[in-house]
């Protein structure tokens, strides 16, 4: 492969969408990326943050607000020939078969049947589908049908590869097994392809797989860091250094949110959006912080390890910790304050009113929500009257799940209570 | 309307698996299913100029139909030997209706669905469309295609098949309006990354993915066809009147002389028809658009059907649609593959210039519409009286509707739980089900007509079970399908616990089929209102027997040729029609999407 030459330049990418109440969201700002030939680049980072968003500018399916992307020197304003792209969810077509999914982006460029046909075949040999020529997508297990997807991908000869989360749909065996026979005809130089872009919120699949990693932050999405992965193929997730590596783009991910937690506005406004985090996981980490072998103070990369959870998981419970003031993040250590530590000692009754003692400290909008109920007569207050006021500061859907979450907390502290059917806010409890 | 319909409506219609081939997913109510319930100003607009374009309509016709009185088809034979020739015309009439029906459904709600300004009120205009009833689209539009052709048959055909394709073409439209709005994101986002273009992308993503609903509407639509058999083939509008041969015609001229022989010939023929689509047609359709759901968890088997076997296997059929595949190949190619063209981008900037222009025209036409309505009103001679006392008809109609379908609801509804349970029995009684809902009315009339007659009885009263006749199915179907699909553990679940008697039904029955309960009751009180032109004015040779109603009103208008009470009922009664949809089974719908709806 000859290495080094630019196959795609994204310059200054900003993307925004239109508020329902007027002004805009800022999904993307100031992104800049390239890829050259022989790279496979990772964009790393917390769902939400904007990665599939310019993922899909690339492939030429929306456009950037401001900001260019180019594809061998020319302007991409569209679908462009030559990038091709696999699917979190597969995309494939439930009505055709593998073959003729495979078929499908060759016909349309108007081949003939004969070539379409021998080239599907070729793609369908090279990764292994051998056999399930015929067999409907719904036949065939998860593993399988991402292969009829990578197939499909890489039939009409593209010069790049995006590719979505592609294996995050699998089970981690699966994955696996998918990732690796990719490398390898990927190292092998089997592929048509020059260069991969790769989204995932995986550190280590981004560690095994990527020549760079670009870490992105949310809120908006931008590129905080680039990581140069240097270690040779095949990777060994039990080196030393790729553990290093994890470890460090662990702590680059904490140290960064923190970082933007010390500039931001220490306390939640109104117009924050919460995490959708259930009480029970909040205390579920506060007692797995508070249990030995932590006793209060916890690596995260560690405990989400014991935890068995990925880091994108364990990301918003550890900031609704924070958020609450039951813990502060430091590096990458989560540190119990003492009314986190009293948390943790305490009977559910006792917890349920330190939780909403801080609800009411440390959110905003239950605070608001309290007030409102307690002053109004009826101690009652409909859904809308707080979905308004919080489409002032983010989209509908952003303020529906603000206002879930903050019902779920306000639930386990009995702070009020939410009827859906009704839509309506109380302080009644069920009799 | 909401800038974004899909999201508006917040839950993506189901596909649902369900008996083997019986009914392939869940059906959404033929009505416009917004999360809104007030009517906004687009509603308004879209009555506004449907009942401008029908007056207008009709009066222009008026003018062109004089000499057409003597409009003469050779009479219909009771001789059961003409019936299969009888037959076979209906069936083919049926066939051209569904045609047409067709190519509306994949112009105006491609249309509805892809242009923001279209659908804004194309789908209200569907939503009124489909609350007028089939006779008022008659009466007022056979002068004119009788005129299309003097004196010739040509044009009464023509008239009998518009008229069958107005009982069709509503539901399989919102249908596909429905399906095109909720085709998944990542299928068209591959489609455009392949280069396929918008005609491309058209046939072989959005319309594959819309199928399985589009199917289940063209039977429910087919059953819908020749329930208004009769009304569409014999034909009495004022002075015109004729009698297309076919079944309906057959079966009216039965009803005409008292001939009970006739109707059982003709059940029989009716029966072996629609068995003949359903084995022909409907069966390897279905089984066909299985492979066209979208959810990928392999469902139950369906069944083969001998027919798709027959036609899979037929050399002479790949030979006879070989041009056509080769025609729609060489149709995607005829545009390059789209590289490097923007597509729709959400948020772009509105192009105003063209959004003002758009609304000018048509706050324009509705006020050209609302002049023709107002002068109509005026020239018309209709009194508030009149209005009010048709309004007063229009409530004895709704009171015989919401009666009907709480009874028809209070029996069907544990019946279809009991069978939804037993898939075998289900397996049994769908099918059935289905063609009872195909059953015209009509064909019960000599027996209620006697009834009442001999026994004295009061037709207010006893003709109003003909209303339900065809339309009460819905609800046993919707309900059959909804138990066959309530999951195996939430039953364990109520047996280990020991739930039982009317506990049971009331806590895991009940609320497990809700949903597709709504959308059969739905269905059926709009079909019932519809229904009720054929069933409050009913005749038996000379006998007529006549119910206080909307749907009597109309009727008799019709046969008076009065122009202004024919618009008059027909305006009352979609009113009607609209408000019901609105203030009652729209919130419904939705409470039971929200409450019972098992993910």
């Amino acid at each position: 492969m000859a290495n080094g030459a630019a196959l795609l330049e994204v310059r200054d990418i900003r993307r925004a969408f239109p508020r329902p109440g007027g002004g805009e969201l800022l999904v993307l700002e100031d992104v800049n990326l390239s890829l050259r030939q022989g790279e496979i680049v990772g964009l790393l980072g917390r769902s939400g943050s904007g990665k599939s968003t310019l993922l899909r500018l690339i492939a030429g399916l929306s456009e950037p607000s401001g900001g260019s992307v180019n594809y061998l020197g020319e302007p991409v304003l569209g679908p462009a020939p030559g990038i091709a792209m696999v699917f979190q969810s597969f995309a494939l077509f439930p009505w055709l078969t593998v073959l003729e999914n495979v078929q499908l982006g060759l016909e349309a460029q108007g081949l003939p049947d004969s070539e379409t046909r021998a080239r599907a075949l070729k793609a369908i040999d090279l990764i292994g589908l051998d056999g399930y020529e015929s067999a409907y997508p719904r036949e065939l297990s998860g593993g399988m049908r991402q292969r009829v997807g990578f197939a499909r991908a890489l039939v009409v000869n593209p010069n790049i590869l995006l590719m979505d989360e592609p294996f995050s749909a699998l089970d981690v065996l699966t994955a696996e097994n998918l990732r690796t026979d990719f490398l390898e005809l990927w190292n092998e130089g089997d592929l048509p392809i020059k260069g991969v872009i790769l989204v995932t919120h995986n550190i280590e699949e981004a560690v095994q797989m990527c020549d760079r990693i670009l870490l992105f932050s949310t809120n908006p999405g931008k590129v905080v860091s680039e990581i140069k992965v240097e270690l040779r193929h095949p990777r060994d997730r039990n080196d030393p250094a790729f553990l290093a590596l994890v470890d460090r783009i662990y702590v680059e991910m904490t140290a960064r949110r923190v970082e933007k937690l010390a500039q931001g506005p220490q306390r939640a406004t109104l117009g924050t959006m919460l995490p959708r985090v259930s009480a029970n996981l909040i205390s579920g980490l506060i007692e797995a912080v508070a249990a030995p072998p932590y006793n209060g103070q916890a690596d995260l990369p560690k405990i989400a390890d014991d935890l068995q959870f990925e880091i994108d998981e364990l990301f918003p419970v550890a900031e609704s910790l924070q958020l609450l003031r039951l813990a502060d993040l430091e590096g990458g250590d989560i540190k119990l304050t003492e009314t986190g530590k009293r948390f943790a000692a305490d009977e559910t009754d006792e917890r349920k009113r330190i939780f909403a003692r801080l609800l009411i400290r440390y959110v905003p909008l239950a605070a608001l929500i309290r007030r409102v109920l307690d002053d109004r007569e009826s101690h009652a207050a409909p859904k809308s009257r707080f979905l308004d006021e919080l489409e002032d500061y983010m989209t509908e859907e952003a303020a529906e799940e603000t206002l879930r979450s903050v019902v779920s907390w306000a639930r386990f502290a009995e702070l009020f209570s939410y009827d859906d059917d009704e839509q309506m806010f109380s302080l009644e409890n069920p009799a | 309307m909401s800038a974004d319909p899909v999201r508006a409506w917040g839950v993506r219609p189901a596909n649902i698996d369900c008996l083997s081939g019986v009914c392939p997913m869940r059906f959404l109510p033929p009505i416009a299913i917004e999360a809104r319930y007030l009517p906004s100003r687009w509603d308004v607009l879209a009555a506004v100029l449907v009942f401008g374009f029908i007056i207008l309509f009709g009066e222009a016709s008026r003018i062109l139909g004089e000499p057409l009185k003597l409009l003469t088809i050779s009479p219909i034979s009771l001789d059961p030997a003409y019936l299969p020739e009888y037959a076979l015309r209906t069936a083919f009439r049926m066939l051209i209706a569904m045609a047409f029906s067709l190519a509306f459904t994949f112009t105006y709600a491609t249309l509805a669905a892809k242009s923001r300004r279209a659908g804004a009120l194309l789908i209200p205009l569907l939503d009124i469309l489909q609350s007028v009833p089939i006779l008022s689209f008659l009466s007022i539009t056979v002068v004119f295609f009788l005129s299309l052709s003097p004196g010739r048959i040509f044009g009464a055909e023509l008239a009998a098949v518009f008229a069958i394709f107005t009982s069709q073409a509503w539901n399989m439209a919102f249908s596909f309006y429905q399906s095109l709005r909720t085709v998944p994101g990542e299928l068209i986002e591959a489609g455009r990354l392949f280069g396929l273009n918008g005609w491309a992308r058209f046939w072989r993503i959005e319309t594959p993915f819309a199928l399985p609903g589009l199917i289940w509407n063209m039977m429910m639509s087919m059953s819908g066809g020749w329930f208004f058999v009769t009304l569409s083939e014999a034909v009495s509008v004022g002075h015109t009147s004729f009698a297309l041969p076919g079944i309906g015609s057959y079966i009216a001229m039965a009803i005409a002389q008292r001939d009970l022989t006739a109707i059982f010939w003709a059940i029989g023929a009716m029966l072996i028809v629609i068995l003949i689509y359903d084995q022909l047609m409907f069966r390897p359709l279905v089984a066909w658009a299985d492979r066209f759901r979208i959810d990928q968890e392999p469902g139950e088997e369906v069944e083969e059907t001998w027919a798709l076997r027959m036609y899979r296997r037929a050399r002479l059929l790949d030979l006879m649609s070989a041009p056509f595949n080769w025609f729609m190949r060489w149709s995607y190619r005829l545009t390059p593959p789209t590289f490097n063209v923007a597509g729709p981008v959400g948020g772009r900037a509105i192009n105003r210039a063209a959004d003002g222009l758009w609304y000018g025209v048509l706050a324009a036409l509705a006020a050209f519409a609302l002049s023709r309505v107002y002068l109509f009103a005026k020239s018309g001679g209709l009194t508030v009286s009149e209005v009010l006392s048709v309004c007063g008809l229009g409530f004895l109609t709704f009171l015989r509707v919401a009666v009907l379908i709480a009874l028809a609801s209070i029996i069907w509804t544990p019946i279809g739980i009991y069978v939804g349970l037993r898939p075998k029995l289900a397996r049994l009684v769908q099918p059935i089900a289905q063609f009872l809902a195909a059953f015209p009315a009509n064909l019960l009339f000599p027996v209620v007509v006697l009834g009442i007659v001999t026994f004295r009885l009061s037709p207010d009263i006893w003709l109003s079970p003909l209303m339900v006749l065809g339309t009460q199915w819905y609800i046993l179907f919707n309900v059959i399908a909804g138990a066959s699909l309530l999951p195996k553990e939430l039953r364990d679940a109520g047996t280990n616990f020991r739930v039982s008697g009317w506990l049971w039904w009331r806590k895991i029955a009940l609320p497990s089929v809700f949903p597709y309960y709504v959308t059969g009751a739905i269905t059926a009180s709009g079909g019932s209102w519809n229904a009720s032109i054929v069933a409050e004015l009913a005749n038996w040779g000379s006998e007529t027997l006549r119910a206080h109603g909307l749907g009597a009103y109309i009727r008799q208008a019709t046969l008076d040729g009065n122009f202004q009470h024919v618009v008059l009922g027909t305006a009352i009664m979609s009113l009607f029609v609209a408000v019901i949809n609105r203030l009652f089974w729209r919130p419904l719908y939705w409470y039971a999407e929200r409450k019972f709806r098992l993910a």
